[in-house]
């Protein structure tokens, strides 16, 4: 066990190349209770939170959610987050751990009138089920039918008669699920779901393995890829800026960095020396320093050396080679296209969408013609 | 795994064997299982000199780096190339075929100093219960 934000939490609960290829190949759970929910609602709450978030929630539906990043002024990114739209007058936020309460600080400190704020973090469990054999263990346990349940996708369910939040996301790149509970009925859910995937040779996996299979996917990490300091673009993540929105935090910078490009960004690589590299190891080009390794490990899907650094653009087009110091030593890695793992689960239902969007679309056109 | 009666042991969960005015070392069975996965060995060059109880080379998990101290004092005489490509060889036979370095010692007074099968085990036991 290890203290993680404040949470014991185990690395792992056999070791990580097993828990990670049980993932890749059958399914894995999560325990992820440490992570922050917060619930946003009233008649401001979509006003409030485009102003907060750089992502766009005009493209969200009822039962979908979204990757976004909340941003300070100058665009450094106070955390990377998921927002799931409820319904068009609520939201729920999901948050990383570490910045739980300095993020609802943030969001109280600007809160706009008519939106209730509230930090259900404590009341929320939250495990993942992750893997190509997800959706056949929890279909057993689980009242909905999942599996017409696209990419991004949440339900309200029941598990053994408990409300859930079922949610087709996750933090590996395989197809999976993220269920919410009241934290009282969460251990309950956790046993049955371990009990009812015996069959499927099911896993607990711990956070050494979550690290593992999330950087193989290049999925950011807040405090790695992501922090303070480093805005979305930086951050390689500039797809979700939506500068079209009106107004929101970092909106100024963010449409120059859009535009123009920064000096560094963050790319894949994989070392080319026989040397494993790990976070903060500086990355070198002709005995010059251009970055540092902002995540690095032994991959053990491709069994290779691979990490996410955070570089000089000019040196991060796929095929360069780089330098990364070692114990004092340069070893030659090259930078790689993102991702290493390519998401193989379900994807998402553009159709549906568009179809909601039509039908919101024409009863706001009816109520406008009264 | 059991502890062999042979071997000579240390603190940091090394073990040390004797052979002549050379000596073995390598990890203990209980360093395997604390280190897991073991995917990288950072093995010394040869001639190089190691002191005592200072780290001389890393054994690398997924999650981490860890040092290694030497266990004696002397020059690096012959290392396990076999780790080289297959550094599981230590997970899998940590007494055995995943040894690490021979070392010509400089004093074989140091070898005293270390702990025997039975103390080691005493020691772990501790160690586990902390």
């Amino acid at each position: 066990m290890v203290p993680f934000s404040g949470w014991n939490m185990p690395v792992q609960y056999t070791n990580i190349m097993d828990e990670h290829n049980t993932v890749r190949t059958k399914a894995g759970l999560f325990d992820t209770c440490h992570m922050g929910e917060f619930n946003v609602k009233g008649a401001n709450a979509k006003k409030f939170l485009q102003m907060m978030l750089v992502n766009d929630i005009e493209m969200l539906i009822p039962g979908k959610s979204q990757y976004s990043m909340m941003c300070y002024e100058n665009g450094g990114i106070i955390d990377d987050l998921f927002v799931y739209m409820i319904n068009e007058e609520e939201y729920m936020l999901v948050v990383n751990a570490d910045t739980t309460d300095k993020d609802f600080e943030w969001l109280t400190k600007h809160k706009f009138k008519e939106v209730e704020l509230e930090n259900l973090s404590r009341k929320t469990g939250k495990i993942d089920l992750q893997g190509p054999l997800s959706e056949k263990i929890l279909q057993n346990i689980c009242n909905h039918n999942i599996s017409t349940l696209n990419r991004f996708r949440f339900v309200d369910a029941a598990v053994d008669g408990k409300k859930v939040i079922i949610s087709r996301t996750g933090y590996t790149g395989e197809d999976g699920f993220e269920i919410y509970s009241d934290s009282d009925d969460t251990v309950n859910i956790w046993n049955l779901i371990l009990e009812n995937g015996k069959e499927e040779k099911i896993k607990p996996i711990g956070l050494g393995a979550r690290d593992t299979l999330r950087l193989e996917a290049c999925y950011n990490l807040h405090g790695h890829e992501t922090n303070e300091k480093i805005s979305p673009v930086e951050a390689s993540s500039g797809w979700a800026v939506r500068v079209h929105k009106t107004n929101f935090f970092g909106k100024e910078i963010l449409i120059e960095q859009k535009k123009n490009g920064t000096k560094k960004i963050n790319a894949a690589f994989e070392m080319i020396d026989k040397a494993i590299a790990r976070d903060h190891y500086e990355v070198q080009k002709n005995n010059q320093e251009i970055g540092i390794v902002t995540s690095g490990t032994f991959s053990p899907t491709f069994k290779k050396s691979i990490g996410l650094a955070f570089i000089q653009k000019e040196f991060s087009s796929p095929g360069t080679e780089i330098d990364i110091l070692i114990r004092g030593k340069a070893h030659k890695a090259k930078i790689i296209k993102k991702p290493f793992y390519p998401y193989k689960g379900k994807h998402i239902d553009i159709k549906e969408d568009q179809k909601w969007k039509i039908q919101k679309n024409l009863s706001t056109l009816k109520s406008m013609n009264g | 795994m059991e502890n062999p009666k042979e071997l000579k042991y240390t603190k940091e969960h090394e073990w040390v064997k004797v052979e002549e005015d050379n000596v073995v070392i390598g990890v203990t069975d209980f360093a395997q299982h604390l280190l897991t996965d073991i995917v990288f060995v950072e093995l010394p060059e040869m001639g190089k000199e190691i002191e005592q109880g200072k780290p001389f080379m890393v054994i690398e998990s997924v999650k981490s780096v860890s040092d290694v101290y030497a266990s004696v004092s002397g020059k690096i005489s012959k290392v396990n190339e076999d780790l080289q490509d297959n550094s599981g060889l230590v997970n899998d036979d940590p007494f055995g075929r995943g040894w690490l370095v021979k070392v010509k010692i400089k004093d074989a007074k140091e070898i005293d100093k270390l702990m025997s099968a039975e103390e080691y085990e005493k020691f772990c036991k501790e160690e586990e219960n902390k």
